[in-house]
């Protein structure tokens, strides 16, 4: 045994004098000093002012019915507020007196009850404290015994123990039998998808033609002036019949149009921008919040949710926050009627990093 | 014969009405009389603190109660929908099925916005409370024994919160709800080997696809609050196994438990306090407006607002989120880790992990296998503190990270500054209050210690014939005292070799954290200390 012996005191069980019917337990390391201070039991109890003074007595039996009657007023203001304030008009104003005349009445009620019971408890009810002996959770040596017969007899009368391979086969069997459960939950995933497909490509096509984010007009190249950004989705999505939203979360694109010369454009880039008009995915690479504030002035771009900051003239690369790798960008070019068209799809997969992208 | 033997089932004519007959019909099928015997005058120990568990047993309860009249008008389906409604703003918009309906509740049936805050206020309210409640149970050490396997149901209780907190989040399928859907769903993708499948599983197919709702529906409604219920069960069953902790005081022992009994005064103020936590609850619902998901809209994962947050108790999550530096994801082998969602989800699965085990490592320390009714007053456990000082500033740090953006717009803060200095709070700010924290009990047991030995100023200053002026210390009476010195404390463990002579490293890495625990205890003033004190007095 590790133990410590600390001089004029050593180490037992604490109190272990009267916990006598406790079944000895060790005291690890706690130190109870020979000459501790005895416990000087309960000191001698103190009357309330509603005892001594029987007009204070009557006055919290006064205050405690007050409480509950007002409680029926509150109950029944709640219904008669329920009635007196529609809400049909479809106004927002009448909801909001709705809510608040209902709730008030249905606060009171509650708050009434609540305060007249406590009130009546601490003022008026008998407040002299028990005091219950407690025992040892453990049960007694004589259930603990029986409880063991009754496993002994259960295993001899079945044989448990004695005939192993049946033993154990149940428990063989027993593991197995909830996987069926489990495999029922395939039918969680759709089996015709292969993820790593679906999350590589939007509807981002050659000759798509950006357009605005809701409304899907199309955006002619000369209305992007220098400076704005604009909030892109392809042209047809407003239009698809299943899938919008998915569809949605990878294809939102984000416009911007910088002076070119504020374009750091690596070489294989070069043909991606028009004339300083760039445009990135708009779904952070960090966790696929969009990234949806652009400050115009620095051509950074921020996600509001974990603060991943972009940095547009230098192809999006992270400048800041959990994000690491930069946004997407989409390859665009000019139609021959001057609207915006992406050249292709976007060349990596968008949105939040998964296991099998690469 | 004329004198019959009355049998034992022939009831005898009993007096006292109506609730003595009552009592009689249902004790005779229910023997009910023996629970109301053995529990009726049960002792039920009183202190303030006790209370954050009820307000959490209590709101839950508020949360049932609403969460049903919810269930008959919310419609849990991602069916897009024209809004016909009376909100004017969004009239004619595109939006589930959900979102519709929940609008519908606030707007179209009255009482339902009532109702509806107060769900989510209480839900609130309930994971508040648990927190606190599990502070309380840590800092006065009520989770040893007999109560390790309860602060592990409790534990369990706090995560299934937090779960149903985040699903019933989801359900409205309003702008903010589908962005926290989308973090989740980024995270569950940066997890390695399992986490593409694993999103393709829980939004079938997609994100976001049309089943998450419905799915997120079943467990907010069915499987959560059933396993809760059951384990609240326990959880209270077990507080009745154990009984109450109780604080030291004159009179109260390790052997019994003291208080004002279950019936009237307990059942009075406790029946009472649901009342007013039901009340309170209204009140805040009829006057403070939350999630008003008709500003937000329905969710499109193109908009999102500044200051976009998640709820409170999910915020320690997003915060971590948020703190991560630049650049932690790298493609190995072909395949991309992604660090910066895999250390926030491993730490905060050990943070967790160590509040899960703490009473285990305590016991483990101590060697004690005591039973222990006494609550500590955290200074008389200045280690243990400190360590939850540590875990509440590594907690708070994160928690606070998930509101970066509004702390650096609302003080004019730049935003890399806040989050280099909450990453600061996060990494060195648990070591300095564990030091701060483990001085200040230390100080606060010396000072008891002080006045256990010399007494209370009196603020009465006497002048002494001799011209010394000197302040009378009153000593205390021995009520008093007792509440300053009836506390136990545990020596460092000493190794010996065991039989054959060896020391196991077990043991020593056990020794060392001893003595980390343990080292600069300050022990209770004994009757011997207290006499030697007067013997060298004036």
């Amino acid at each position: 045994m590790a133990q410590d012996d600390n001089d004029g005191t050593e180490i037992v069980a604490a109190g272990s004098s009267s916990h006598g019917q406790e079944v000895a337990a060790s005291p690890g390391t706690a130190v109870i000093p020979a000459d501790g201070f005895e416990n000087p039991g309960f000191p001698e109890h103190r009357k309330r002012v509603t005892d001594l003074d029987p007009k204070k007595a009557k006055s919290a039996e006064r205050g405690v019915y007050t409480l509950f009657y007002l409680s029926i007023v509150g109950s029944v203001w709640a219904i008669a507020a329920y009635m007196l304030f529609p809400m049909e008009s479809g106004d927002v104003f009448d909801v909001r007196l709705n809510n608040l005349f209902f709730g008030l009445g249905v606060a009171l009620a509650l708050l009434a009850i609540g305060f007249g019971a406590v009130h009546w408890a601490k003022a008026l009810m008998h407040d002299v404290e028990l005091a219950d002996e407690r025992h040892p959770v453990r049960g007694s040596e004589e259930t603990r015994a029986a409880a063991v017969k009754v496993f002994q007899d259960a295993d001899q009368e079945s044989g448990f123990t004695r005939r192993s391979a049946i033993r154990n086969s149940l428990i063989g069997a027993l593991v197995v039998f909830p996987l069926p459960a489990v495999v029922l939950f395939r039918g969680f995933a759709p089996q015709d998808q292969n993820p790593v497909e679906l999350l590589s490509h939007t509807m981002w096509a050659e000759g798509t033609r950006l357009t605005l984010d809701p409304s899907g007009v199309p955006i002619k190249a000369s209305d992007v002036t220098i400076g704005s950004a604009f909030h892109v989705i392809p042209e047809g999505l407003n239009e698809l019949e299943h899938h919008k939203l998915e569809e949605k979360a990878k294809a939102a694109v984000l416009l911007m149009r910088l002076n070119p010369e504020e374009l750091n454009e690596t070489a294989d880039r070069a043909d991606w921008s028009y004339q300083g008009i760039v445009a990135y995915s708009k779904i952070c690479t960090h966790v696929g919040c969009p990234v949806a504030l652009y400050e115009q002035h620095t051509h950074h771009l921020l996600c509001p949710c974990h603060q991943s900051q972009f940095d547009v003239a230098n192809h999006c690369e992270v400048i800041f926050g959990p994000a690491k790798r930069p946004l997407p960008q989409l390859p665009i070019a000019v139609d021959d009627e001057g609207y915006l068209v992406a050249q292709s799809d976007f060349t990596e997969p968008v949105g939040p990093s998964f296991w099998e992208r690469h | 014969m004329s004198t019959a033997v009355p049998t034992t089932s022939a009831p005898a004519k009993r007096k006292g009405g109506f609730t003595a007959a009552a009592s009689n019909y249902i004790d005779e099928r229910t023997s009910i009389s023996t629970v109301v015997k053995e529990l009726g005058r049960k002792a039920f120990p009183d202190h303030w603190s006790f209370l954050l568990g009820e307000i959490a047993l209590f709101s839950f309860v508020v949360v049932l109660i609403t969460g049903t009249f919810l269930t008959f008008f919310f419609q849990a389906s991602m069916a897009e929908v024209h809004y016909e409604g009376s909100y004017v703003p969004l009239k004619g918009i595109e939006m589930s099925v959900a979102m519709a309906s929940t609008l519908d509740i606030s707007f179209d049936l009255r009482g339902g916005l009532f109702v509806r805050q107060m769900h989510h206020w209480a839900a609130l309210l309930f994971v508040a409370a648990i927190g606190l409640h599990m502070l309380r149970i840590f800092f006065t050490g009520a989770f040893r024994k007999p109560r390790e396997l309860n602060w592990v149901i409790g534990f369990v209780l706090f995560v299934l919160a937090m779960g149903e907190g985040f699903t019933g989040y989801s359900l409205p399928d309003d702008l903010l709800s589908g962005n926290g859907l989308r973090i989740i769903d980024g995270m569950i993708k940066g997890m390695p080997v399992i986490g593409t499948w694993t999103s393709f599983l829980l939004f079938g197919g997609e994100f976001p696809g049309t089943a998450i709702v419905g799915r997120l529906y079943t467990l907010h409604i069915l499987l959560l609050p059933a396993i809760i219920v059951a384990l609240i069960a326990v959880h209270l069953l077990f507080v009745v196994v154990h009984k109450h902790t109780q604080y030291a005081a004159p009179g109260k022992t390790p052997l019994n438990a003291v208080g004002p009994p279950v019936m009237p005064v307990y059942a009075a103020k406790a029946g009472g306090f649901f009342f007013i936590v039901f009340g309170v609850l209204a009140l805040i619902s009829s006057l403070f407006t939350i999630n008003p998901i008709w500003n937000y809209g329905p969710y499109d994962p193109s908009p999102v607002s500044a200051g976009t947050q998640p709820d409170w108790y999910i915020g320690f999550a997003d915060g971590a989120l948020r703190l991560i530096p630049p650049g932690w994801e790298f493609v190995w082998l072909e395949r991309t880790w992604s660090f910066n969602i895999l250390v926030p989800l491993v730490g905060l699965l050990v943070f967790l992990g160590l509040v899960f085990i703490y009473p285990f490592i305590e016991a483990w320390v101590t060697g004690d296998k005591r039973e222990h009714h006494i609550a500590d007053r955290p200074r008389n456990a200045p280690t243990r503190t400190a360590i939850g000082a540590a875990g509440v500033t590594f907690y708070a740090g994160l928690w606070a990270a998930a509101s970066s953006d509004l702390i650096a717009t609302h003080f004019k803060l730049t935003m890399e500054g806040v989050i280099h200095s909450l990453q600061a709070v996060v990494i060195l700010g648990p070591f300095l209050a564990y030091f701060i924290t483990k001085r200040v009990c230390i100080a606060l047991q010396k000072k008891d210690r002080e006045v256990v030995l010399h007494g209370y100023e009196s603020g009465r200053i006497v002048k002494l014939p001799g011209g010394e002026f000197i302040e009378v210390h009153q000593p205390l009476d021995e009520y008093d005292r007792w509440r300053l010195v009836s506390y136990e404390s545990y020596a460092p463990l000493m190794i010996r070799p065991d039989a054959q002579g060896k020391i196991s490293v077990w043991q020593k890495m056990r020794a060392g954290v001893s003595r980390w625990f343990f080292e600069d205890r300050i022990a209770p003033v004994t009757r011997g200390e207290l006499e030697a004190s007067h013997s060298d007095h004036h």
